[in-house]
């Protein structure tokens, strides 16, 4: 509830309607390269819409310099962010879905048995499913061997293995184990760095929050060393079924959001030497921050359900 | 800050006012349920006799498609959102949206994705043919390759639905005059916050949606490809539980349109306005858990169809509970019936009638009937046109005084108004039969004993359309030459902060917040 005697209305703005120009590009390039044609008008759109943002964040940013905004006006910014978080949940909730999906219903019941047996009574349907249209295929997961592929068919090959748990001798081998303590570990780093400039200790936030840019770095890089192995080593790719159809999908987003953040991060950490933020304001760092801990929870996810729990 | 509408283009192009982004909202909208209903008439024309006449049947598949997308996303949904704009900030003692420049954003995305949309239609393989719900494999495996810009499209439209109704939370929720309490606050708006929950809930999943689309098609994934694991009727699901939430989120904001309207021509308090909130809130979760109700036809386990059955009836109680309390605002009321009061009266008892063939499908065993047939185009018609746009128009009538300081041409409303009714019923009623009878949907040709009931509702469908054109025609006229109003109630028995701003509604409303009782 308001409490302001006086609002805040910025004057009519062009930057909207640019990012929108810019939107409306990228939506246009994007349908183009996917089909082979020219990428061009893509990266045309994608670098107005960095160039509009760029300006974008630095009105706001020197708005709130300016001392514009009022408390009201920050409350709305800090809902803003909470809310798109929320979306953002939303989003990786459909892909794990999906995944719960394929693994409890689809491909048990593409291999001829009930789901649930207690409350399914489709046990005749997939096995005559079974039968009929996948003879001979079984159920599993990870799965290794598709239904195209007991059909004598060679479009989604299965992949040769997978990223399960490699068993207690081969632990530190297993990039996940390592990438699931960097991001945790993140987690926390980037919460002191937040605890120290609402204490005014600029260096050590300065020097936690580098410690959290470069863990992100640490990561993305660790993340790149695992696909390439998938792809060179493992023959597990986005064609090698529904196995790695989820698996790169849940993580290469996952992925994607972590750089985002990260670049966040160190867009923060740039402004920090300008002399941004101050103990009691320091919206733009927080956000991100909270951003941060979102991608985390949701490798957290990604832990469990992708890699331990197969 | 700005004191009045700048000059020129630049007035709309970089607009921050919310009254300006409304005025865009519903004037972007209302051309685009000219363009879908332009389809629906290709499709009605079509349908007029058995046999193909007029068009090829890839033509006919690619509008239905096209009108019902334009229709969801082009017509209603942003309808919905200019008379938020409109009208939350004045409801709630606001002087603007919480977030101007994103409002702006969230607007001007709307064009770009309609118009690469809508240019589809001139492109190698046609537009969109697979139906608005875009199942797969026929918007995978057999899509036109005009499907990638379907897709980029819905993309950034999304993005659009997701900022603004970040906007629109963040307003009430932050921007609230003083004394202002959330169950002070009118329903419309009430409505509001729960729609805008729903769509930023699920907007995200209908992109996640389209992002596996893409996949599969471009990247070999196999989400909707049981040869490599995957399951189409995964892609039904993920829809689903998209588009059941989006059925609502096109319906609420009308439910808070009719609470608004109908107290105002009845003279009296809204009946029950705690239990409206409470029942509204309960819809929308309830929205969350039915969705499967769209596919009792896949061969779900019987455990599963029990379960979307009984819990899609449930939601017959919080809806009934709005029905019974606008019926009991009107009981003993001293109704006049003006065109808003006629319009929202046809809601209440056109949008009932769509409920009760929406309790009829419900009902698994009897859906296995009616799935995909004509019953059903009938149903949701019910309460997309009577329920949604009959709420619109009557909003329309309702605010266009006080947005514009002129009063329309009440007879030609009322004979607006009496044509709309009749034409859709004339429309729709018979589809009714058609369904029931065995008449499948998006079909281009049908067997020849359904020609009788089709040639009714092809009549029908072209008087509804003429209706539409008598009511631009009377808005436009009002505008430009409606009786001038200065009265700030412009109809004596309206209740609430924007009837205590002075008519027309000046450029900026509330800089400084009201007091409120």
């Amino acid at each position: 509830m308001s409490s302001e005697s006086n609002y805040y209305v910025p004057e009519k703005s062009v930057l909207p309607f640019a990012a929108a120009t810019g939107l409306g590009i990228m939506a246009l390039g994007a349908g183009l390269a996917v089909q082979g044609k020219t990428p061009l008008i893509l990266l045309l759109g994608l670098m107005m819409i960095a160039v509009v943002l760029f300006f974008w964040f630095s009105t706001v940013i020197q708005e709130n310099m300016d001392g514009l905004p009022s408390a009201q006006l920050k409350r709305s910014y800090v809902m803003g962010m909470g809310w798109f978080i929320f979306s953002e949940v939303m989003f990786f909730a459909a892909f794990f879905g999906a995944l719960f999906y394929v693994r409890v219903f689809a491909v048990p019941w593409l291999g001829g048995e009930a789901a649930i047996p207690l409350i399914d009574d489709f046990n005749s349907e997939a096995a005559s499913t079974n039968a009929l249209l996948w003879e001979g295929f079984k159920a599993e997961w990870p799965l290794m061997i598709n239904p195209d592929q007991v059909a004598g068919g060679s479009t989604f090959v299965g992949p040769e293995h997978s990223m399960s748990f490699p068993g207690w001798a081969n632990w530190y081998h297993w990039l996940p184990l390592w990438n699931t303590i960097v991001l945790l570990t993140s987690s926390w780093t980037v919460h002191v760095a937040h605890h120290a400039i609402k204490h005014n200790n600029r260096a050590k936030f300065q020097r936690w929050l580098g410690i959290t840019v470069a863990l992100g770095v640490i990561f993305l890089y660790l993340q790149y060393a695992e696909y390439h192995e998938a792809y060179v080593e493992m023959g597990l790719t986005l064609e090698s079924g529904i196995y790695g159809t989820t698996f790169f999908m849940l993580t290469g987003f996952h992925g994607f959001h972590v750089a985002m953040g990260t670049f966040m991060l160190f867009v923060q950490f740039m402004r920090s030497f300008k002399g941004h933020f101050k103990s009691d304001d320091q919206f733009g760092f927080e956000a991100s921050s909270w951003y941060w801990h979102f991608v985390d929870v949701v490798w957290f996810g990604l832990f469990i359900f992708v890699y331990i729990l197969s | 800050m700005a004191h009045g509408p700048a000059k020129g283009i630049g007035r709309w192009l970089f607009a921050t006012n919310h009254k300006d982004i409304g005025t865009m909202y519903l004037w972007f909208s209302f051309a685009m349920f000219l363009l879908g209903g332009f389809f629906a008439m290709v499709i009605r024309a079509e349908l007029f006799e058995p046999g193909m006449q007029i068009i090829k049947p890839e033509f006919f598949n690619q509008m239905t498609t096209m009108h019902g997308l334009i229709m969801v996303f082009g017509a209603i949904m942003p309808a919905f959102v200019g008379l938020a704009n409109w009208l939350i900030p004045m409801q709630i003692g606001a002087p603007d949206m919480a977030l101007p420049r994103m409002n702006n954003l969230s607007f001007w995305i709307l064009p770009f994705g309609f118009a690469l949309l809508a240019s589809t239609l001139f492109m190698e393989g046609g537009a969109p043919n697979f139906g608005w719900t875009f199942y797969a494999p026929l918007s995978t495996t057999y899509a036109p390759p005009t499907v990638n810009f379907f897709i980029f499209g819905i993309h950034i439209i999304g993005a659009s639905s997701i900022m603004g109704s970040i906007n629109i939370v963040s307003t009430i929720l932050n921007l609230r005059a003083p004394g202002m309490t959330l169950m002070k606050m009118p329903l419309f708006a009430w409505t509001w916050l729960i729609t805008a929950f729903l769509l930023i809930a699920v907007m995200p999943v209908l992109a996640g949606a389209v992002t596996m689309m893409l996949m599969d098609i471009n990247f070999g994934t196999s989400f909707f490809n049981a040869a490599g694991g995957g399951d189409p009727v995964l892609f039904q699901h993920v829809f689903w539980f998209f588009g059941h939430p989006e059925v609502y989120i096109i319906i609420i904001p009308a439910f808070g349109v009719i609470s608004a309207i109908i107290p105002t021509f009845s003279r009296k308090p809204l009946f029950g306005y705690s239990s409206m909130v409470y029942a509204t809130s309960a819809i929308a979760i309830l929205s969350f858990v039915v969705w499967a109700h769209h596919m009792f036809t896949v061969g779900m386990p019987l455990a599963g169809e029990l379960y979307f059955m009984y819990a899609t009836l449930l939601i017959a109680v919080p809806t009934g509970v709005k029905v019974f309390n606008w019926i009991s605002t009107m009981f003993r009321g001293a109704i006049t019936y003006e065109t808003p009061m006629l319009f929202a009266i046809a809601f209440v008892i056109l949008f009932t009638l769509g409920g009760f063939t929406g309790l009829m499908l419900a009902i698994a065993p009897a859906d296995i009937q009616y799935h995909d047939s004509y019953f059903v185009v009938a149903h949701f018609h019910y309460v997309m046109v009577a329920g949604a746009v009959f709420s619109m128009t009557a909003a329309v009538y309702y605010w266009l005084p006080k947005w514009c300081g002129r009063m329309y041409n009440e007879a030609l409303g009322k004979t607006q108004f009496w044509i709309s009714f009749i034409g859709f019923n004339v429309t729709f009623f018979p589809q009714h039969f058609l369904g029931l009878a065995g008449m499948p949907r998006r079909y281009a040709d049908y067997s020849l004993q359904f020609t009788d009931w089709n040639m009714v509702s092809s009549v029908g469908a072209f008087i509804y359309g003429a209706s539409q054109l008598l009511f631009l025609y009377n808005v436009i006229s009002t505008i430009r030459s409606g009786e001038k109003t200065d009265d700030p109630k412009v109809w004596e028995g309206a209740e609430g902060l924007e009837w205590t701003l002075p008519t027309p509604a000046p450029f900026h409303t509330f800089s400084t917040p009201p007091d409120v009782k």
